[in-house]
Parts: structure tokens; C-alpha cells; sequence
């Protein structure tokens, strides 16, 4: 077995050694009648490289990859080009294969990047901190929302019909199993809900996100002001991390909380992860944050260096009483982001952001042409929403046979409610060319 | 003096110099100083190449776009020299022995990378049409498959991200159990004082109360101190086999049966599965839930902390009540059943996740376990007990273990063998460091003194084995003899020394912040960020 060193020889001298005489002997605790004899049975032995390559390309192949068809699926994750150096930095072995920065002196690299990270992390939201990542945007949400309630001992959550409902489903599982009162609007895909009326002395938070699941863009200035005026806090939500590069940031409209899915930048699509989650406050929330942080401090001799700090609010320290469960967070995809968010740059990036709107535009000016095709939203960044007159997931499904992958129906969302089978969300980013969307409007063409 | 034939020295001059050389840079040869990427600015560089936008037109619905972001400029040679020279400022698996106990920081094959990063695996997005991804969904099954195999379990979870979000899992199919047996006063959850801080964190953030089960003197739990802990108030047990004390609880099944037979069940904190795969099946211990985390037993990189995955296996008990999304054989292939309305009988508890689960994590795994396969996994545990075993008796005379006979994965010691050497063990710990080895996990688990858990893993060979004994062996002589400034020291071969944990924690400073007139002190000095 080429990843175990181990030889014949080095068992036998070992065993002497511990003065025992076969590898069975020191499993002697565990009850005789859960002691397998040998291999279990019915699954394969070994395989050299070229087999495992063999058996796992050929299930790669069976999957259509966005990159060789035109592709304009969003809903809160995008198809962007990630930067070859990207992928070839992190996986220099220091990186991979190191772990949590427990022993700080032999791990300055992964702090200062994450160091790095949070102050990119902050700027881009416009907050003023950040922790060093959650597993994604959905269990960020989740811990937003308990880390609400424990800053103002409230129980009500009001979450927006424009949030995300894999997002909402996750706040209803995690926060419903603690009990708390979860209000959750009906999907908003004409961008006319208004939340303030619903706030009260009981609410602890209000859940909203900008593009929204339907791709329209809120100032969410005046229901900060309405929910601060009664002891509510704001979780800003945001999808799709580029847009960041365009549009005025939550904090600047006053939110409490923010958190962001962050595999736009920096992360390939992956069947749904690993993806990674951003986490950013205000300075007066920090220790009631969930997650790691890390700090900088001075060594023994006076030089700057970083350490995991405020580890007080974390299970390792304080068990059932800390802030959060969470261990291993999405250490690599937070390098992955912070890399390309570099190598992007302030120009980079803002750039980019507007390359995907134009993009955006010049495809809903196109879809705007086709008969019986309507773009819902007024406004948006790189993904809207479009009425067909046909249900949506039978013009998708038509469409896939002819090797296009338009969008997300948003009836796959939400199966069971009515008025929603005929709207289509559809997403452009740098990666589509004009090509691509001329032949989504060919197809549509054909199957409406 | 030898010269070669164009002149240049080919042997080292003779010259003595004394002490440290201080240089000017800061640098030290390979060891490179580095500042914080902000500081790199570089107004007007830029590292991707873009096309100018289609149009200029805008479709803003009168929203406001920003300024700026703040963000500094470089172009990409920049970057990679600092992400780089970053880098060589850690120890990982690749360069050092990392026996962080608990952690199972063994070999990563590159092979898994590999894999991972086929278009077909990394570039699907998690909403296609199932039709065009069946070999995702294929790929979801066939690992669904071995780990249901490996532990004998009926069932599995495969979405949670991490084995704190797979306990989340396991407890919150609990929960839901509970509640449908109409016994949703069982709130209160048995935890071993020997337990992962996970374990306690995550029945808190299910709403459960946290009830502690004191460890034995042999470091294991009794079934008489479970016993006494049950009533009819009690929704389950978490306890790790084998235990963080490296030793499996040989009364695990009469354990199993009294939870269960109070109503409770048995929820298994996997992390240390490494040391029982394809040895014992954790159905045969009486298991309702199990996670397990691919990023220790299958080999997914840690990365500097993550990503993590944490598929939990599941008892006929609990398996109505796995979460959302998952996996089913249907009339044209492989199904993704999204919905609890489609769930045909299963009262799913939620959804944990974004989309379905750390597919990137998955294709690592499998490739792993087919790497090994049924054969392979076995002699994993074997050479990873044999290994753990063969430091303990190689080290059990010099420093002090914890306790008698043989451990299983990982060897625990405590702090006996330095008493009144004013040692602490966070300074041999940070004189392995200038040894150059990572060290082990130290403080934990809490039920010894001062732990120091050694986890070498199956990856290390025994001549690797045999230097770090040697080294051990020679650090705790030269604590014995009296050395305590050596160890205060340390370490003094690293980018930096001693880090001030306190202030960091008292003043925290979490994020850079632009300084009002230009810095003028070099990388490296220290300066206050605010």
C-alpha cells in the first residue's frame, strides 16, 4: 500500500518492542464480539493510481460542466474564472496540509492570511470586523441570528422573502430547534415587501438580502433606522460577493450583522461546496461573535505577529457555554478567496463587478426581445429573474436537452406554491460570452 | 584556499564571526520577512487582465453604487511571492511530523487533489438539472455506500460540513425522534468530562442541557456512572470511542444497552475512527449516530482549518429523520429529494446546509478509500495503533503516561515527568518546535494534568518513529537535568518567538487599518494598527 510505510519487518520489530505478539493483542478492549477477523466483506480491496483515476473520471464524465455549455445558473452560486495562480498557491503543501493555527510560531503563515482575510473581509462589507470564516453563507446566517438574540435577549426573527430559502430553511432548523419564533415573508419576486411594520419590542433580528433571491437591489438604510429605533438588529445577506464590487455595502446602510457566501471569489461551483462563509460586525458585537479570529500581538522580541485570540467564546474553552459549536471552518476556500481578492485588487475588482452587470444588461436587453419573455426586475446586479410563459423547469429540462443551461426555475425552491412555476432565474457573469446568450435566446425561441 | 578554473572559491573561507548576524533586510536567508498585503500597495498595478464591460449601460433601479472599496493593488508576481513566502512560515504534514493528538494529521495524497479538481466533480453547480449530474450523484452514493459498509450502519447523513456540524446533525435527528415519540422532556445530555469542547457546544446549541459523567482512574467511562446518571429526562449519550484518552471503552456495549434501555440513545463522536476503520463496526458497539470526519479518517487536507466534512452514519432509529438534501435511486437514475414533501415516508428534521454537502470532500474521500479499500483500511488502524503504541513504550520511562496497557491511535502523557523541573508543558512543547516537530495537542483532554497527547497516524514510518522518540527522550533528559532556560526560551529558530496571547486578547486588533500618515517602520516592527 503506497501510502503506508510501514514494512513487514518494521511490524515484527515494533511488536517486540511493545513486547506483544500481533496487532490484535492491542485492540484486546474492544469486546470480543465486535472484533472483525478480517477485511469487511463486500467491498473492494486496494487499487493503484491509474484505477482509482480510471473509476473516478468516468464518473466525472457522466456530468455536464458548466464551462462546456452556455451556462447562466445562479441562486447563490456563480460560475466565475478563478486565476490559475489561485489554485496552484494554496496548494503548496504548507498550506494543504497544515492545521488550526494552535502553535502560533509555526504558524504565522495561515494567521497573517487570515489576518488578511478578515481585514478584506470587513473593507468589502463595510464593517468594522470580520472572523475567519464559517462553512458557508447559510450556517453564517444561522449563527447571525443566534448571535442576535444573545446580544438582545429577544426571540422573534423576521426573515425576508428575498432571502435566499436554502438560507431561510437553514435559520428555521437550527434557530427553530432553540425555540425561537421564526417569521418567515412569502417569496418577494416582485420586490414589494416592506418589513418595517413588522418589527416590534419582541423582535430580536431582521434577515434580509441584497441582490436578493431574485435578483433586486435594496437600501436597507431606512429599515436599519426603523429596527434600531426598536432594539432590532439588522443581518444584511449577500450572495454573490461580487457585487460588492459595485453596489454600496451593508454597513454603510447601517447593518448590524453581514454575511456573505464567498465562493464567487476565489471558488470553483464544486456540486455545492466546500464553500465559504464571511462574518463581519460591528466592534461593539465582537464577543458575541461565533468562530475563530485571529489577532495581532508582538513576539517576545517586540516584532508583529498573529494569534487565534478571544478564544474565550469557543467550545475548546468554554464547552456548553460558548458562542458557537463550530471547529474547523473553511480554512483553504478563506485562502482560495483571499488570494484572488488580491490578485483582483481594489481596480480588479470593481472592474469585474462591472463587467458582470453589463453582461447582466446586455442579456435581459436580449431576453427582453423574445416573445412572450418578461425581465421582472427594475433593477439588479448579475442575476434576475424572467416571466415565461411556459413553466419554467420544463423550459430548463428542454433547454439541458439541447445543451443549454439557462437558470434556476424558481419552482425548485418552492414546489408546492402556486404563481411561482413560470419564473426563471437567470444569471450572467464575466464567463459568458455574447455567443452564449444569443444561443439562450435561440433556444428559448425554440421551446416557448 | 581551493579555486575552481574560472576563479570562484569552491570551499568555505575559514572566518570566525561572533554571535547572531542581525541583517539588514530583517531576512534570514530562506526565512523571509513579510509584510501585510495592504502594505504592498501598489497604486495602478493590478493582477487580472479583464475585458473592458459589453456596455455601459446600467440597470441600478436607482440604487447607489460605492466609491471605493479600500483594497490594495498588485500585480501577480507580487502575490504569489507574498502567499508564497507566507506559506513558509508554517509546518504542515508535508514538511514535519505533526502528531497533534485528536487531529489525525496523516498523509494527504496528492492523488485526491487531483481528482477532485476534474471539471466533471469541480466545475458543476449544485442546481443543474439532475440529469446532467448523475455522476455527482453517483459519486454521493458509492461513498454513501462505503461508509455505511465500514461502520454497518443502515443509514447516512451526508450534507453536514465539519464533525462539529455532523454532531449538530446527530443531535438534532435526536431531537426530532424525540419529539415524534412524544418524549420531548428528554433534554438532558450525558457527557463524559473527558469529551472534545464540541460536544458540550453542540447539545447546548440544540437546547439540550449538558449533564457531566466524571472519567474513572483508568481514564475510561464505567457503566455504573453512566448508570447513575439515567432517568427518564435523558435524550442521549455522547461519547468518543475510542476516547481522548486514546483508549477505547471496553464497556461500550453494556453502556450502549443501559442508555438504551432508559430511553435514550448513544451518540458516537467519530473523530477517532482512525483507529477502529475496517477493524470494528460501530454498529457492533449499539451506535444511533455516528459522524465522521473525512478531513481525519479519509485524508481530506486540513488546510490550515479547514474545510472539514461531516457525514453522519445513522441507526434504523434515527435514519427517518436525516436531513435534507439527499440522495435516492429513482426511475432514471440517481434522484435528489430537496424537499420534505418528496421524502416518501422520512420526516426530514431540516436542512444544515447551503446546497448538498462538501462535494470537494467527497471525491477527496473516495478516492482515498478506494486508494485503500476494505484491505488497506484495515491495516490503517492496525499501523496507526501499532505506531501510537510503539512511541508509548519507547517513552513510557522517561516521560509519564497516563495510563497502563496498550492505548489505541493516540498516546496520552501528562505532566508528571517534569514536575519540579519548572518545565511547563507548554515549553516542551515549544522546544520540539526548534527540534523541528509540530507539537503534540497539549491540555487536553482535561482529566490528566497537563496533557500532552501524541497522535503519530499510519503515515509515519518507524525510522521517522525512531528520531522523534530520540529527540523526546533527549528533551525530557535535559528537562531533568535542569535546563528550564533552554525551554523558557523556546522556540528561537522561528519567524517569531513567543507570542503575547494576552494582549492580544485584551486589546484585540482584528483587522488592518490604514494608518493617517504613511508607515515608516520596516515589516516587522511592531506597530499599533489603530
Amino acid at each position: 500500500m503506497r501510502y503506508l510505510p510501514l514494512t513487514e519487518t518494521d511490524r515484527s520489530a515494533m511488536l517486540a518492542t511493545i513486547g506483544v505478539d500481533s496487532v490484535d493483542a492491542l485492540f484486546r478492549d474492544v469486546p470480543e464480539q465486535a472484533r472483525l477477523k478480517g477485511p469487511i466483506a463486500g467491498l473492494s480491496n486496494h487499487m493503484g493510481e491509474l484505477a482509482v483515476e480510471r473509476h473516478l473520471s468516468r464518473l466525472a464524465d457522466k456530468n455536464v460542466t458548466a464551462s462546456a455549455v452556455p451556462f447562466f445558473i445562479g441562486g447563490g452560486a456563480y460560475k466565475h474564472h478563478v486565476p490559475a495562480s489561485v489554485d496552484q498557491t494554496l496548494l503548496r503543501g504548507e498550506f494543504l496540509t497544515s492545521y488550526t493555527p494552535y502553535q502560533p510560531e509555526v504558524t504565522q503563515g495561515t494567521l497573517q492570511y487570515l489576518f488578511e482575510f478578515q481585514t478584506q473581509v470587513a473593507l468589502l462589507t463595510g464593517m468594522e470586523v470580520a472572523n475567519a470564516s464559517m462553512y458557508d453563507g447559510a450556517t453564517g446566517t444561522a449563527e447571525a441570528v443566534l448571535m442576535a438574540a444573545r446580544i438582545n435577549k429577544r426571540n422573534k426573527v423576521i426573515l425576508s422573502g428575498g432571502l435566499h430559502p436554502h438560507y431561510r430553511e437553514v435559520v428555521e432548523t437550527t434557530c427553530g430547534v432553540m425555540g425561537m419564533d421564526i417569521r418567515a415573508q412569502a417569496p418577494d419576486w416582485k420586490n414589494a415587501e416592506d418589513l418595517t411594520a413588522l418589527i416590534d419590542g419582541e423582535t430580536a433580528c431582521i434577515v434580509v438580502q441584497t441582490p436578493s433571491l431574485f435578483g433586486h437591489l435594496r437600501d436597507f438604510t431606512a429599515l436599519c433606522d426603523a429596527a434600531h429605533a426598536k432594539g432590532a438588529l439588522v443581518i444584511v445577506v449577500v450572495t454573490e460577493v461580487v457585487s460588492l464590487g459595485l453596489l454600496t455595502p451593508p454597513g454603510e446602510m447601517g447593518a448590524d450583522i453581514v454575511v456573505c457566501e464567498g465562493q464567487s471569489i476565489g471558488n470553483g461551483l464544486n456540486f455545492g461546496g466546500p464553500y465559504v462563509g464571511l462574518f463581519a460586525t460591528r466592534d461593539k458585537y465582537v464577543r458575541q461573535m461565533p468562530g475563530r479570529l485571529c489577532g495581532q500581538t508582538a513576539d517576545a522580541d517586540g516584532k508583529r505577529g498573529f494569534v487565534l485570540t478571544l478564544s474565550t467564546r469557543e467550545q475548546h474553552i468554554r464547552r456548553e457555554k460558548a458562542t458557537s459549536n463550530i471547529c474547523t471552518n473553511s480554512g483553504l476556500c478563506a485562502l482560495a478567496f483571499t488570494i484572488h481578492l488580491s490578485l483582483l485588487g481594489e481596480q480588479g475588482l470593481t472592474k469585474l463587478a462591472r463587467v458582470n452587470h453589463a453582461n447582466a444588461v446586455t442579456l435581459a436587453d436580449k431576453l427582453e426581445a423574445v416573445k412572450g419573455v418578461k425581465i421582472v426586475n427594475d433593477g439588479f446586479f448579475n442575476e434576475f429573474t424572467v416571466k415565461l410563459p411556459k413553466k419554467a423547469a420544463k423550459v430548463v429540462s428542454k433547454l439541458a436537452e439541447r445543451g443549454i443551461l439557462a437558470g434556476v426555475p424558481v419552482s425548485r425552491f418552492y414546489p408546492e406554491m402556486d404563481g411561482l412555476e413560470d419564473l426563471l432565474l437567470v444569471a450572467s457573469t464575466e464567463v459568458n460570452s455574447l455567443e452564449d446568450m444569443d444561443a439562450l435566446v435561440r433556444g428559448l425561441e425554440e421551446v416557448l | 584556499m581551493a579555486m575552481n578554473n574560472q576563479g570562484r572559491d569552491s570551499t568555505p573561507h575559514a572566518v570566525a564571526v561572533a554571535d547572531e548576524l542581525v541583517t539588514f533586510t530583517g531576512n534570514k536567508a530562506l526565512q523571509q520577512e513579510e509584510a501585510l498585503i495592504f502594505e504592498l500597495d501598489n497604486p495602478g498595478a493590478v493582477g487580472v487582465d479583464l475585458e473592458a464591460p459589453v456596455t455601459t449601460k446600467t440597470r441600478l433601479d436607482g440604487v447607489k453604487t460605492r466609491a471605493s472599496v479600500g483594497l490594495p493593488s498588485l500585480a501577480e508576481p507580487d502575490v504569489v511571492r507574498h502567499y508564497t513566502r507566507l506559506s513558509q512560515k508554517n509546518f504542515a504534514i508535508d514538511t514535519t511530523m505533526y502528531p497533534l493528538g485528536s487531529c489525525t494529521m496523516k498523509h494527504n495524497p496528492r492523488l485526491n487533489e487531483k481528482m477532485a479538481r476534474l471539471p466533471g466533480f469541480s466545475d458543476i453547480h449544485p442546481l443543474q438539472p439532475v440529469e446532467t449530474v448523475q455522476g455527482a450523484l453517483e459519486l454521493i452514493d458509492q461513498l454513501a455506500h462505503w461508509l455505511k459498509t465500514l461502520t454497518g450502519m443502515p443509514a447516512i447523513a451526508m450534507s453536514p460540513g465539519a464533525g462539529a456540524h455532523g454532531e449538530l446533525c446527530g443531535l438534532m435527528s435526536i431531537h426530532a425522534a424525540l419529539d415524534a415519540r412524544g418524549e420531548s422532556h428528554r433534554r438532558r445530555v450525558l457527557v463524559p468530562e473527558s469529551a472534545h469542547g464540541t460536544n458540550p457546544a453542540t447539545a447546548a446549541f440544540c437546547g439540550f442541557t449538558v449533564d457531566t459523567i466524571p472519567a474513572e482512574e483508568n481514564g475510561r467511562v464505567s457503566v455504573e456512572a453512566v448508570k447513575a446518571k439515567l432517568g427518564d429526562d435523558v435524550a442521549c449519550i455522547m461519547l468518543t470511542n475510542p476516547n481522548t484518552c486514546g483508549l477505547f471503552e471496553p464497556q461500550i456495549r453494556e453502556i450502549a444497552d443501559a442508555v438504551h434501555a432508559a430511553g435514550g440513545y448513544f451518540y458516537c463522536d467519530g473523530a477517532n475512527y482512525n483507529a477502529i476503520v475496517g477493524r470494528v463496526r460501530p454498529a457492533d458497539l449499539g451506535v444511533d449516530a455516528m459522524h465522521i470526519n473525512l478531513h481525519k479518517t479519509f485524508s481530506t487536507p486540513h488546510g490550515g482549518g479547514g474545510p472539514g466534512s461531516g457525514p453522519v452514519v445513522l441507526s434504523d432509529a434515527l435514519a427517518p429523520y436525516a436531513p435534507l438534501p439527499f440522495v435516492v435511486h429513482g426511475k432514471n437514475g440517481f434522484d435528489l429529494v430537496e424537499q420534505a414533501a418528496d421524502a416518501k415516508g422520512a420526516k426530514p428534521f431540516g436542512r444544515l446546509k447551503g446546497f448538498h454537502g462538501q462535494m470537494g470532500m467527497f471525491v477527496r474521500a473516495l478516492a482515498y478509500i478506494l486508494s485503500h479499500g476494505a484491505d488497506g483500511l484495515r491495516q490503517v488502524a492496525s499501523d496507526a495503533v501499532l505506531n501510537a503504541n510503539y512511541l508509548l513504550a519507547n517513552l513510557k520511562d522517561v516521560m509519564s503516561a497516563s495510563f497502563d496497557g496498550p492505548c489505541m491511535h493516540e498516546a496520552l502523557f501528562d505532566d508528571r515527568f517534569l514536575k519540579g523541573t519548572g518545565v511547563t508543558p507548554l515549553d516542551f512543547a515549544k522546544a520540539m518546535i526548534d527540534e523541528g516537530y509540530h507539537p503534540m495537542t497539549m491540555y487536553f483532554p482535561l482529566v490528566v494534568h497537563g496533557a500532552l497527547l501524541i497522535e503519530p497516524t499510519e503515515t509515519e514510518s518507524k525510522q521517522t518513529l525512531d528520531r522523534f522518540i530520540a529527540t523526546m527522550r533527549h528533551l525530557a533528559e535535559k528537562a531533568k537535568a535542569g535546563d528550564l532556560a533552554h525551554f523558557q526560551a523556546s522556540p528561537r529558530l522561528t519567524p517569531r518567538k513567543r507570542l503575547d496571547e494576552t494582549q492580544a486578547a485584551r486589546k484585540p486588533v482584528l483587522r488592518w487599518v490604514k494608518p493617517a500618515t504613511p508607515a515608516s517602520a520596516p515589516a516587522g516592527v511592531a506597530q499599533a494598527a489603530e
